[in-house]
């Protein structure tokens, strides 16, 4: 049955047709081409396929894409403010914390939603918030690491007077630039 | 070394070249690839063990709409196996199938879902045979016709290993004290992140391109040739950026194949990826071993004599299983001096997927039986675990008595670390019951010394091409995995030409466009790649300070590249590199070069010598703390310390990365992986029920890199992707028993295991959870080699280069 639905994805909404049994995942890559959003198991086991949905990191192989079209999704590729990468983005690259890369977009997406939550995480705060993203390469040590750089980083710029690591970027309305990552009102989901 | 010879990229601790092209999303991987009118395929598996193929209808399959092609084994009679030795699978099996999920037929559809209703529409008629489901019943007489294959020295016996140096029986005669264990070492998985991914496109021309997550583009070139009767240079193979490997992409896989075929009958480009389900069934998990092994000391507790055991559960095909089964008793002897030894293995099908290589290949195994074992001497012999073991370590430029060359060795530093860090002495003995700790070493190839086909060729080779704007492209078929290879290849050119790794454009992993590497696999490319990458890098670097030289009039020996400059090592007086380059270019043409690397002629003088000499081996050790809880089993490795003898740190941060991923592999081994099966049928086939470590399971590792400065390895380097593994498991089980008293002898160490063992413990048992004993084999007759001892070495020695005598 296809289906016609609107996604806003990245603060672009797009028009599209699809099968309605199609996944978030599915319609991102196939549909969207969104390639950066991996899979790795197709059954909600291992988080590569992490993206945020309102700004919470949900797991795109067990969503339907038909029920996000109310919602505003965020992917690895909207981290980045234009050709500026996400800060988390240049601490992966900087310690190696992306070593086949292949779980890096679904650890991303979710790191910067705890980052945005919690912008000085404890390592315990992360390594909690992250035990739904398995890593095989890394131990994940590195990965920690990195969060923790990027972190530092955002935390010193905002104590330089800056809000936020969007804010960098001024040509850039801020509309534009992922709204995903905004502070969304009310608790956090689970993901 | 004088400043003029310093190193300004290698040992510098750099992010990876494709680093953030990862963290953006920007990489391609095969499953991410699109072409126009691309078809989806799928494969169909047995839903039986073991059975003789009677029919296949692909009638209602090919009456689907949306179908575009379907083949079956007749499409493609041609056998294929990654060694020559044992080519015994077909992509789609013809008149057998020999596990669960082996391929039958397999379509391709306009989507994904067709083409999944397609496979379920196709029906095969199978009668089924008698199975063999482990060790025991894989070496149990069978008839001729229920045997898994038609070769092999009898029943389900795939390979006979019986080798036998110096006198074991002598020298265990003679020996102070003898001890024996047996030992077990579950299969398992390496669960890379991607699920293997190909797609295929036959074009108009006649040539066929395939991409695909391998890291043996090479070898998948040279069968797709054979089996698809094609030649060779019609085909292109394209390894796309792995996903992770661990040795799980080095076989040609049955989907590389059936898309290509699946695109050659369809005349549209097709792509297979695996689901996750398919990949446990598919990939070449680690092969499961029973040892045995036996050893005499002196009063000292130095090894007089080694006679090991091996009983290997290959599954249903060769692959690597050869040389995997050589591997469980090639390298016990390059860590410690051992003047007698005698090697015994079988490897036998059983109807489970095949076994291959997963990172330690072979070695993790004999390495987990033999660090127990000493620790058990060491004991026994109230002797410090890590002073027996710092007694009686291999000599530095010496020969192992079954051949096998030993360049640097950094293990003695390695022990000291560790033992200095964990304060090993003072804190063993002396931790609150529950708490333990544990030593173990190990040691790795920098590449098999051997190519995998017989030959004399490089077994690797980097092209480099300067363009007039300065721009250096290197060029070889290298596969990044994720261990950071392309960043070694853009760091050893760049510190030979003065540049930066940003400043070089890497062309890699292509059959048609870059020059041969064999793969990425046993951890050969740092060590292999680099020498020819330093190779093609100094041949340039010559012509343009030639260039550079004539052109200001300086003498040319006293010119250096650094800082993107070809300059006086002492003034300063010189040119940029972009400047030096179009000189260089009006003098010599067009500024391309050339350098390759083929190891030193390295097997010994016996059938099966081919196994493990690798032109420099890593060393490590390792310190695990952990806690042991006695209510419930559950282990858990507090801390850990690892050095590792890595030559030269190339990328010093990137080595660290390679042993902390070691590290997390080996702990996902020792306490929960493990791949179990019930009547040939995969009982965790998922990522949820098959556990691996979270983020919450792993310690923090302390990283004590150790450099040896290998005097044949790209400036000293060897090898760190593997290595790091081989010492935690057995450090782990070391560090239970110093814990709570018992020896589990088998992995995974599970709490049911631990509370076993406990409860014998209790009793009055010995408190050990394990095998009982191994089986009765005939391993055929014995080769009898005489021995190599380290401090005598043979007349035809290797030439060999110590370190600070490379030029």
């Amino acid at each position: 049955m296809k289906e016609r639905i609107q996604l806003t994805v990245n603060g672009e909404v797009h028009d599209i047709v699809v099968d309605g049994n199609k996944t978030l995942m599915e319609v991102l890559r196939e549909d969207l081409r969104l390639t950066g959003t991996k899979h790795g198991c197709e059954l909600g086991e291992c988080g590569t396929c992490t993206v945020l949905l309102d700004g919470e990191p949900v797991l795109s192989c067990l969503l339907l894409a038909l029920d996000a079209e109310d919602s505003k999704i965020g992917t690895v590729e909207g981290l980045a403010a234009g050709s500026a990468p996400h800060e988390l983005q240049i601490a992966f690259g900087e310690l190696g914390a992306s070593q086949c890369g292949y779980c890096s977009p679904g650890m991303l997406v979710s790191a910067a939603a705890l980052l945005r939550d919690n912008p000085a995480p404890k390592r315990e705060e992360i390594r909690d918030y992250l035990a739904g993203n398995l890593c095989r390469c890394t131990g994940y040590l590195k990965i920690l690491e990195a969060i923790e750089l990027a972190a530092d980083r955002v935390s010193e710029r905002r104590a330089a007077g800056e809000t936020s690591p969007e804010h960098r970027i001024p040509a850039r309305p801020a509309a534009e630039h992922g709204p995903d990552l905004e502070p969304i009102e009310g608790k956090r989901g689970s993901a | 070394m004088s400043d003029r010879h310093k190193l300004n990229v290698i040992g510098t601790p750099a992010a990876k070249v494709d680093g953030l092209t990862k963290s953006t999303g920007q990489e391609i991987y095969a499953d991410d690839i699109d072409l126009p009118k691309m078809l989806f395929g799928k494969m169909l598996g047995a839903i039986v063990p073991h059975a003789r193929i009677v029919s296949i209808d692909t009638s209602k399959a090919a009456a689907l709409p949306g179908v575009k092609a379907i083949i079956t084994g007749d499409d493609m009679p041609r056998k294929y196996g990654i060694l020559p030795v044992s080519e015994d699978e077909y992509p789609l099996e013809t008149d057998r199938v020999r596990f669960v999920g082996d391929p039958v037929a397999a379509v391709a559809a306009v989507d994904e879902a067709t083409a999944e209703e397609a496979v379920r529409l196709i029906e095969v008629e199978y009668e089924e045979l008698p199975t063999a489901f482990d060790i025991d019943e894989g070496l149990a007489p069978v008839a001729e016709e229920a045997r898994i294959h038609d070769y092999g020295p009898r029943d389900n016996v795939h390979k006979l290993v019986n080798l036998h140096f110096g006198d074991v029986e002598g020298a265990i005669e003679r020996a102070d004290t003898v001890h024996e264990g047996v030992y077990f070492y579950s299969g398992n998985n390496h669960l890379a992140m991607e699920e293997h991914s190909a797609v295929a496109q036959y074009g108009a021309d006649g040539r066929l391109t395939v991409w695909s997550s391998t890291q043996t583009p090479h070898y998948v070139h040279k069968a797709m040739a054979k089996v698809l009767d094609m030649p060779a240079s019609r085909i292109r193979i394209v390894a796309t950026p792995n996903g992770g490997g661990f040795g799980g992409k080095s076989d040609p896989f049955p989907h590389e194949f059936c898309a290509a075929k699946l695109s050659m009958e369809s005349g549209r480009p097709v792509k297979i990826t695996l689901t996750r389900e398919e990949v446990f069934y598919m990939h070449r998990g680690r092969h499961p071993v029973l040892m045995w092994l036996r050893t005499g000391h002196d009063d000292q507790g130095h090894i007089t004599a080694l006679d090991f055991k091996s009983f290997v559960d290959g599954g249903s095909y060769g692959s690597y299983g050869v040389a995997s089964t050589y591997y469980t008793g090639a390298l016990q002897t390059v860590t410690y001096k051992i003047p007698n030894y005698r090697f015994r293995g079988v490897r036998v099908f059983t109807n489970k997927p095949a076994c291959g290589p997963k990172r330690g290949h072979g070695t993790p195994q004999p390495r987990y039986a033999l660090e127990i074992h000493l620790d058990k001497v060491a004991e026994k012999l109230g002797l410090d675990p890590v002073r027996m073991r710092r007694s009686m370590l291999v000599d530095e430029y010496t020969m192992t008595a079954n051949h096998m060359r030993v360049t640097s060795c950094g293990l003695d530093e390695c022990l000291a670390k560790i033992a200095e860090a964990a304060d090993f002495e003072r804190v063993r003995g002396t931790l609150p019951y529950g708490k333990g700790i544990g030593v173990a070493v190990g040691s790795y190839l920098s590449g098999a010394g051997l190519p995998i086909y017989w030959n004399k060729m490089p077994h690797t080779s980097v092209d480099l091409k300067v363009d007039r704007g300065g721009g250096v492209c290197a060029k070889c078929m290298e596969i990044d995995i994720g261990q950071g290879s392309n960043s070694v290849l853009a760091m050893t050119v760049a510190e030979v030409l003065g540049l930066t790794p940003d400043d070089v454009q890497l062309v890699v992993s292509d059959t048609d466009t870059t020059p041969i590497d064999l793969g990425s696999y046993s951890s050969r490319v740092t060590f292999m790649m680099g020498n020819a990458a330093k190779e093609a890098a100094e041949k340039i670097r010559d012509m343009l300070v030639a260039a550079v030289a004539e052109k200001l009039g300086l003498n040319a020996t006293e010119l250096v590249l650094r800082h993107r400059r070809v300059e006086h090592h002492g003034t300063g007086e010189g040119m940029r590199f972009a400047e030096a380059v179009p000189i260089a270019e009006a003098m010599f043409g067009q500024l391309s070069s050339t350098g390759s690397y083929t190891p030193p002629r390295l097997a010994g003088p016996y059938k099966g010598s081919g196994v493990g000499p690798s032109p420099a081996y890593s060393y490590s050790a390792a310190a695990v703390l952990v806690d042991v809880d006695p209510e419930t089993g559950i282990v858990t490795p507090e801390r850990v310390w690892m050095a590792h003898d890595v030559g030269r740190a190339v990328n010093p941060m990137l080595v660290e990365g390679q042993v902390e991923g070691s590290v997390y592999m080996a702990l996902g081994e020792i306490l929960m992986e493990e791949q179990v099966f019930r009547n040939g049928l995969h009982k965790i086939p998922s990522m949820l029920e098959y556990k691996s470590p979270t983020f919450l399971e792993m310690p923090p590792v302390e990283t004590f890199i150790v450099e040896s400065i290998d005097g044949e390895g790209p400036f000293g380097a060897k090898e760190v992707g593997q290595g790091p593994l081989l010492p935690m498991p057995p450090a782990v089980a070391n560090a239970v028993y110093d814990a709570v008293g018992v020896r589990i002898d088998e992995l995974p160490i599970t709490p049911e295991k631990v509370m076993a063992a406990l409860a014998d413990k209790e009793k009055g048992g010995p408190g050990r959870f394990g095998p009982g004993g191994v089986p009765e084999v005939d391993f055929g007759e014995v080769l009898a080699v005489d021995p190599v001892w380290y401090d005598q070495p043979p007349e035809d020695w290797i030439p060999t280069v110590r370190r600070g005598e490379e030029s």
